[in-house]
C-alpha cells in the first residue's frame, strides 16, 4: 500500500493503509493525539477495484483482515468514511476479547453510562451532547465489556453525526474539531467530531457499568424499568460478537444485566433526553 | 522473502519469529488470516515467549478457533440426529472429520461448512431427512440447481435456517466432470468408525481426499492451509500404503506432487522420490504464497490461469464453454 | 412406537433465572436459549430418566400445577426442544 498509518482506539490498535493519500491524511490529522500501536489488532485496506479507477472515477473499496461480500465501494471525497467503516467492520466482525455492546457510553466519577438502540435513537448526539456538559466521553459506537472483570472499555473513535445531528453538535461544541463535511453518503450527510483531549487522554481507563439506557428519540417524555431478561434479548442483538464468546459472553451478560440497572427512555428532543439521562444518572 | 512464504516458515519452525519487527508480526498475522490460518498460527505460537501485544493476538484466535471447532462438532452431532433414523453410513470429511477425530490438523483450524459423505443410492432419503429437519435450499436459481444435481459430487448446498450453517452432502470426492473417478464404494467401505454415531475415513483416504481437495479440484484458493492439512495428517499417521491407495483412485501423481510441496513448504517427512521439485512445482509453490503483507493476493497473471485450469480440470472443454458463458451472462466473475 | 425424550447433560447447561425469563446456556452448542416456564422444569426431569410424552405428563403434573395439562401441547413444546438440540427423541 502507498500511504499508512497507524492509531490506537481504546485498547484496539489499527493500521491502515491506502492506495490515495487523502484518506491517510484526513486520519493522521484527525486522530493526530491518538497514540499508536507497536503491532496492531487489525488491518484496513483502501484500494482501487481496477487500477484505473486509482485516477479515473475514483471509488474506494474496503478492505481489511475481515470483510464481507458486496460491501459497495464509495466515492473518493468520502474515503474518511470508509476507513472508519473498515475499522467498524473489523470490530463488528472479528473483535473476541471484549463483548462488543452497540451502543454509545459517557462516564463521570468512574461510573459508566451506557446506551442503546436502533440506528436514529440518538445514541452519538446525546454521547457528543454529554461530552459537551463535561462528561467523559468514552465512546459513540461501540462499547467493550471485559468478561473478565464486567468493566466498560472505551472505543472513542471520531464521532459520527448525520444530518441534523452535525447543526446540533456544532452549536453545542462550537470549539470542537470537526472533519470535512461528507454529503450524500449512503446515510445521508456524515460529519465527524473529534472526542475531547480528556476522551482521548482517559481511553485506556475503563469504568464500571451503573446504568443501562434504551433511548428513543422523537416521542413525548417517558421512563420505564427494563426486565434484565428484556435487557438480555435487546442486548443480544445489539452485540455483534455475543454468539463468537461464547460462555464468556454469557458470562459477561449475564452479569451485567443482573447487577446494572436498566430504563427505557422516550425524549423528544435532545434536551429532553440529556435531562432525562442527567436525572436518572 | 514474501510475506506468504514467511507464514509457512513460522508454521514450520515458531521459533524463526524470535527476531522479528513489529511490521513482520504485523504482516504475518494479516497473512494468517487471509489464509484462514490465524487459529493455527496462534496454536503454533502459543508457548513461546511472547510480546504481550502478540500474546493477545494469540489468544483471540485460540478462543476463536476453539468456539468454531465446537459449533462445527455440534452441526455434526445435528446432522447425526436427522439421518439417525434411516441407518445410513453418515462419514465426516474435512476439518469437522479431523475434530472429531482429534487428528492434529484440527488444532486453530477455521471450520466452516459442514461436509459429509452418504452412499449416492441414498442421497434421495438424505436429502428428504435433512429438510424435514430444518435444513433449506440455498441456491433456488434452477441452473445453479440442475448444473449441481447432473455434474456435482454433492447435494446443492443447504443451510440450517435457524442456526444459519451450511451441509455439504457428498457422495463422492471430486464431480462427475472431473476426468479422475475416485472409487466412492471403497471410500465408504473402508471408513473407520468414531463411536458417536459417525465416522470419518480411512487414515489413506483422508490424505486422498485432502489431495484431491487441493490438487484436483478448485483453483489452490485456500491452498496453504488444505496443504497444512496433508502435512499435519501426514505427520500424524505416516505415508505407509498411501501411493498404492492414491493410485488406486486414480490420484496417484496428485499425491506426489501434495508429497513434494508439503515437503517444500513445511518440511514434511516423506519418502525419498517426493523430495526434489518438478518445473511445475515451482508454480504452484508461487501460486499457494501468493500474498502480501496486507494478505492480498498478487501475481495475478497465476492466479487467472488456476482459475481457468482448475474449470478444465473438472469439466471437459464444451462444457466449461457453456458453464461459463451462462455464469457470464449473470454478471458472475470470479472472486480474488 | 413411543417415542422416548432426552434431556442434554445438566453437566453442558447453565441455567440463569432472571425475571419471568429463564436463560439456558447450552455448552454443546454454544447456544443461549431463553425460555419460559415449564422449559426449565422439563429438562430436568428428561434429565434423570429417559420419559415419553405421557410419563413426562404424569411427572410434571406430580411436581407443579400444571394449568393445561395437555399431552398434544406438550408434544409441541418437546418438538420445540428437539430443533433447538436441548432435548434429543431416542
Amino acid at each position: 500500500m502507498r500511504h499508512v498509518t497507524h492509531l490506537t482506539i481504546g485498547p484496539v490498535g489499527f493500521r491502515i493503509g491506502s492506495d490515495w493519500r487523502a484518506p491517510i491524511a484526513q486520519l493522521e490529522d484527525l486522530y493526530r493525539d491518538y497514540p499508536k500501536p507497536g503491532i496492531p489488532d487489525f488491518n484496513v485496506h483502501l484500494f482501487a477495484a481496477r487500477p484505473w479507477r486509482k485516477i479515473l472515477r475514483p471509488s474506494v473499496m474496503i478492505g481489511g483482515d475481515y470483510t464481507i461480500p458486496d460491501a459497495a465501494p464509495l466515492p473518493l471525497a468520502q474515503g474518511l468514511l470508509a476507513a472508519e467503516m473498515g475499522m467498524n467492520l473489523q470490530m463488528a466482525l472479528a473483535q473476541r476479547r471484549y463483548l462488543l455492546l452497540h451502543a454509545s457510553a459517557v462516564e463521570r466519577d468512574g461510573k459508566a453510562v451506557l446506551m442503546t438502540g436502533i440506528s436514529g435513537a440518538g445514541k452519538s448526539t446525546l454521547a457528543a451532547l454529554l461530552m459537551a456538559r463535561g462528561w467523559r466521553l468514552m465512546g459513540d459506537e461501540f462499547v467493550l465489556i471485559d468478561p473478565a472483570t464486567g468493566l466498560a472499555h472505551a472505543f472513542p473513535r471520531l464521532i459520527s453525526l448525520k444530518n441534523q445531528a452535525i447543526a446540533v453538535a456544532q452549536a453545542a461544541v462550537p470549539d470542537g474539531r470537526f472533519g470535512p463535511l461528507l454529503a450524500g453518503t449512503p446515510k445521508g450527510d456524515i460529519r465527524h467530531l473529534v472526542p475531547d483531549l480528556r476522551a482521548i487522554r482517559k481511553m485506556a481507563e475503563p469504568a464500571e457499568p451503573a446504568l443501562l439506557l434504551f433511548p428513543r428519540f422523537g416521542f413525548d417524555a417517558a421512563e420505564r424499568p427494563v426486565p434484565p431478561s428484556e435487557a438480555f434479548v435487546r442486548l443480544t442483538q445489539s452485540s455483534t460478537n455475543y454468539v463468537h464468546l461464547a460462555e464468556r459472553g454469557f458470562d459477561a451478560l449475564t452479569r451485567l444485566v443482573q447487577s446494572v440497572p436498566a430504563r427505557a427512555i422516550d425524549y423528544p428532543d435532545t434536551d429532553g433526553g440529556i435531562a432525562l439521562v442527567e436525572a436518572l444518572a | 522473502m514474501t510475506p506468504g512464504w514467511r507464514l509457512a516458515a513460522v508454521l514450520r519452525d515458531p521459533a524463526r519469529t524470535e527476531h522479528f519487527s513489529a511490521r513482520q508480526w504485523t504482516e504475518l498475522f494479516a497473512v494468517a488470516r487471509a489464509e484462514q490460518m490465524a487459529g493455527t498460527l496462534a496454536h503454533r505460537l502459543n508457548g513461546l515467549d511472547l510480546d504481550p501485544t502478540v500474546q493477545r493476538l494469540v489468544d483471540d484466535a485460540i478462543a476463536s478457533a476453539g468456539h468454531l471447532r465446537l459449533a462445527a462438532l455440534w452441526e455434526a452431532e445435528m446432522a447425526r440426529r436427522a439421518l439417525a433414523p434411516l441407518g445410513v453410513p453418515v462419514v465426516l470429511l474435512k476439518g469437522t472429520a479431523f475434530a472429531a477425530a482429534g487428528l492434529s490438523p484440527s488444532l486453530g483450524r477455521n471450520i466452516g461448512d459442514l461436509d459429509i459423505l452418504v452412499p449416492r443410492e441414498r442421497m434421495d432419503e438424505v436429502e428428504a431427512a435433512l429438510l424435514a429437519a430444518g435444513w433449506e435450499w440455498v441456491k433456488p436459481d434452477p441452473y445453479d440447481d440442475a448444473y449441481y444435481r447432473r455434474w456435482m459430487h454433492e447435494l446443492p448446498p443447504l443451510i440450517h435456517r435457524e442456526r444459519d450453517r451450511m451441509i455439504d452432502v457428498h457422495h463422492t470426492i471430486l464431480p462427475l466432470t472431473a476426468r479422475i473417478r475416485p472409487d466412492a464404494r471403497a471410500l465408504l467401505a473402508d471408513s473407520e468408525p468414531l463411536g458417536n454415531g459417525l465416522c470419518t475415513l480411512s487414515r489413506t483416504d483422508r490424505l486422498v481426499h485432502a489431495v484431491a481437495h487441493l490438487l484436483a479440484d478448485g483453483d489452490l484458493a485456500g491452498g496453504m492451509r488444505n496443504l497444512w492439512d496433508f502435512h499435519c495428517l501426514v505427520q500424524d499417521e505416516g505415508t505407509m500404503g498411501l501411493a498404492e491407495r492414491a493410485r488406486h483412485h486414480g490420484l496417484g501423481a496428485e499425491m506426489a506432487r501434495a508429497g513434494r510441496l508439503s515437503h517444500a513448504l513445511y518440511g514434511t517427512e516423506v519418502p525419498f522420490e517426493w523430495q526434489g521439485l518438478r518445473l511445475l512445482d515451482h508454480l504452484y509453490l508461487r501460486r499457494l504464497t501468493a500474498r502480501d503483507g496486507w494478505g492480498r493476493q498478487g501475481r495475478r497473471l497465476t492466479r487467472l490461469g488456476f482459475y481457468v485450469r482448475s474449470h478444465w480440470l473438472r469439466m471437459p472443454p464444451l462444457m466449461l464453454a457453456r458453464h461459463l458463458w451462462t455464469k457470464y451472462r449473470k454478471g458472475y466473475r470470479p472472486v480474488g | 412406537m413411543t417415542a422416548l425424550y432426552r434431556a442434554a447433560a445438566p453437566e453442558t447447561l447453565r441455567i440463569v433465572p432472571l425475571d419471568a425469563l429463564t436463560l439456558v446456556y447450552h455448552r454443546a452448542s454454544g447456544v443461549t436459549h431463553v425460555v419460559d416456564a415449564p422449559v426449565p422444569e422439563m429438562l430436568e426431569a428428561l434429565d434423570r430418566d429417559d420419559l415419553t410424552v405421557d410419563q413426562l405428563l404424569t411427572r410434571l403434573s406430580d411436581s407443579y400445577d400444571l394449568l393445561d395439562a395437555d399431552p398434544a401441547a406438550l408434544a409441541i413444546r418437546l418438538d420445540e426442544l428437539v430443533e433447538a438440540g436441548l432435548v434429543e427423541r431416542l
